[in-house]
């Protein structure tokens, strides 16, 4: 079962290590941490993509909220968030291909960030599961490099 | 004002009487400060043990147990202290020192990331970096360590910040104002009707209580609760004590080291209350024998020991003191389970555990245990260390109206001497003994020097076997007798070693007669060592 967990959290030094250590101590899984600050100085939030079977989950939550820094956990399936994840991929172009893969961005509407006459960067902003799709379409081309936030979510306003 | 004299005044705040600790460079200016103040210093032997004494101050006085050391080999010589304290939420503030600030992440010498090191081991942990935040943390450490689930709470402090020049006028902080820690203590209401409705329709209903239940205070609540409905109690092993040891609704204590009577019972059970106990797997071997057919009723002040282990039918957060209270309020008439009892009482004699009938030259050691327990006063503290010693300790000890200690959760040896020298200082009046082996004492002799230089008097007993004999046990059986790292040859003369630190010395063996040479030991209120010589083949479980 994947779940997010929307993590309010002090803004202090060593808070993300000691959320993290939680998660290698307990032995649950992280399939990604995003970190930010809030409109509150003060405060960070985490968005942090786990997965277990109900009693690990029902476990991280508490965990997460015996730690003194954190302020509030709120978990939830990701059918009830809005969950988005950055991804800029960087791949080889020739002459040949270069239209597929301009047309493929425009499928999946990713913009082209950067480019040489070999190479371009391509930034796409979607959820995990079309960003997989995506590479998948590149698969064809040769991808250089890769790099991803993970993602970040809210919950949707009609569950607020 | 000085950054050290701003931790002393606040120490002073919050009652501290005594501080546990050792001393170097960069802790030295917090030494030097303390010495204008009527807060006591006991010099260790090695810092480990400075936790231990703090803790079984700690678990005696009720308050909080302090210990300070210096930074790098001090602080980490520490963590096991602090961990053993965190595996049974004993309520700890532990100061460091800490390298200059501009210094720390050099690799300069004594220098340890110790805030890093013990992060799974402490409730909460600061670096401080700064001199105008000293009173607002050592305020939210108290705090933090003394409510909720208790813990210790690590404060490491530059050598520059205790120097540091402290502006501006002092106050110690009134309240606490914390966003993100707010225990519950208080039960819901909703829940506590329920189990009270639940104790009514039971018929075989029992109580199994832990360690928390000492931690809370909760000791008079829990036995009245018990009486009043006449509801059987087993222990865990930190639960020990809570139930007088005779008191005729008292099984014993659970678990693959307990009374198989006293886990018959709470698996026979149709409502079980389990109360401030983790459900960890020494106590409960197989969860799913605890809440099979049964209402399993899980009250613990951290939310995440319920259903951490086991899955509750009715989970309860709260003080277990708040939450008993709460029960006898709304407790409206007494229940009976006569039956019940009956049956209990007759599991007891079925399952008791054999003796075999002793001659020789060593002591049979459950009827060394049972005479010694006669022997003691009725409130007297008893310190159990770690191995075969605190098996027996645990099965043939009858606890009174005094306090049973050991490590339970880390179970760490070493702990009984320091614990007890802790548990004598917070109070002088208790007759306190520690019970140990050959091994762990050779762990933590070195204390004897503290004991004489303080003028702790606590009695110890050695139970000698030239064996680690809880794994000489593990390996009789797991490897049919190949022993591995567990013959102690090599071990000292103990008479020479009580008269080397001034000790009352006395040896038991078999044909003596024991409760003579155990009434002689406990006449007086010095301190004393006493050898017993135990089978080496000795077992636990046979």
């Amino acid at each position: 079962m994947r779940r997010i967990y929307s993590v309010l959290v002090e803004n202090r030094a060593g808070v993300l290590s000691k959320v993290a250590g939680l998660f290698a101590r307990r032995n649950f899984n992280i399939d990604s941490l995003v970190v930010g600050e809030t409109a509150d100085k003060s405060v960070s939030a985490m968005t942090i993509v786990s997965s277990g079977d109900e009693r690990t989950i029902e476990q991280i939550e508490k965990q997460l909220n015996k730690k003194i820094d954190v302020i509030k956990v709120k978990t939830f399936k990701e059918s009830m968030s809005i969950n988005r994840e950055l991804m800029l991929i960087k791949v080889k172009y020739n002459k040949e291909n270069r239209r597929d893969i301009m047309e493929n961005c425009e499928i999946m509407q990713a913009q082209i960030v950067d480019m040489s006459k070999n190479m371009m960067m391509i930034q796409i902003c979607d959820t995990s599961e079309r960003i997989e799709l995506f590479i998948e379409m590149l698969k064809s081309v040769s991808i250089v490099e890769i790099a991803r936030t993970g993602t970040v979510a809210l919950t949707k306003c009609r569950e607020q | 004002m000085i950054g050290a004299e701003v931790i002393v005044k606040c120490l002073e705040k919050e009652n501290v009487k005594v501080i546990f600790g050792y001393s170097g460079v960069a802790i030295d200016p917090f030494w030097n400060k303390i010495l204008d103040t009527d807060i006591k210093r006991v010099l260790v032997r090695t810092e480990q043990n400075a936790a231990h004494l703090a803790s079984g101050y700690a678990r005696i006085s009720g308050g909080v147990g302090v210990c300070a050391v210096t930074s790098g080999p001090g602080a980490t010589n520490l963590i096991t202290g602090i961990a053993t304290a965190y595996a049974d939420s004993i309520p700890l503030v532990a100061i460091t020192g800490q390298v200059n600030s501009d210094m720390i992440g050099s690799d300069v010498f004594q220098e340890a990331d110790i805030t890093g090191a013990v992060e799974s081991f402490v409730k909460y942990s600061y670096l401080v970096r700064d001199v105008a935040d000293l009173p607002r943390i050592i305020k939210e450490a108290f705090y933090i360590a003394s409510t909720g689930r208790r813990g210790p709470v690590l404060i490491d402090i530059p050598f520059d910040i205790q120097n540091a020049e402290f502006s501006g006028k002092f106050s110690y902080p009134e309240s606490i104002s914390m966003r993100s820690y707010k225990p519950t203590v208080k039960g819901n209401i909703v829940q506590i009707k329920k189990v009270i409705k639940e104790v009514e329709h039971a018929k075989r209903p029992i109580i199994c209580v832990g360690g928390g239940v000492h931690l809370s205070g909760a000791t008079k609540e829990i036995r009245k609760f018990a009486e009043l409905n006449s509801v059987p109690v087993v222990s865990t092993m930190m639960g020990i004590g809570v139930m007088p040891s005779e008191h005729p609704l008292y099984f014993g204590m659970v678990g693959n080291n307990g009374q198989p009577f006293a886990n018959r019972a709470m698996n026979e059970s149709d409502l079980l209350l389990m109360v401030g106990a983790r459900v960890a797997d020494r106590a409960v071997n197989r969860p799913d024998l605890i809440t099979e057919n049964k209402v399993m009723v899980h009250i613990d002040v951290d939310p995440a020991e319920i259903g951490k282990n086991v899955g509750p039918t009715i989970p309860l957060v709260g003080d277990i003191k708040n939450i008993f209270q709460d029960f006898l309020e709304q407790d409206d008439y007494a229940d009976d389970h006569s039956d019940w009892l009956d049956t209990l009482n007759g599991y007891r004699k079925e399952m008791a555990s054999l003796r075999k009938p002793y001659v020789g030259e060593f002591v049979e050691p459950k009827d060394f245990i049972t005479k010694l327990s006669d022997v003691l006063r009725d409130d007297a503290i008893y310190v159990a260390d770690v191995g075969q010693n605190q098996m027996w300790s645990c099965a043939y000890h009858k606890v009174k109206n005094g306090r049973f200690l050991t490590s339970g959760g880390m179970g760490t040896m070493g702990y009984s001497i320091p614990a007890a020298m802790g548990a004598k200082l917070a109070d002088k009046s208790k007759q306190v003994v520690a019970v140990i082996g050959d091994g762990a004492f050779q762990m933590s002799m070195m204390e004897l020097a503290t004991m004489r230089q303080y003028g702790i008097n606590i009695k110890i007993i050695v139970m000698k076997n030239g064996f680690l004999g809880m794994v000489r046990e593990h390996q009789h059986y797991a490897y049919e007798d190949h022993y591995s790292m567990v013959e102690l040859k090599g071990d000292p003369d103990l008479s020479l070693i009580a008269a080397a630190y001034g000790m009352e010395y006395m040896k038991v063996d078999g044909k003596c007669d024991i409760s003579a040479k155990l009434s002689e030991f406990f006449a007086d209120d010095k301190s004393g060592l006493m050898e017993v010589t135990v089978d080496p083949m000795e077992l636990v479980k046979y």
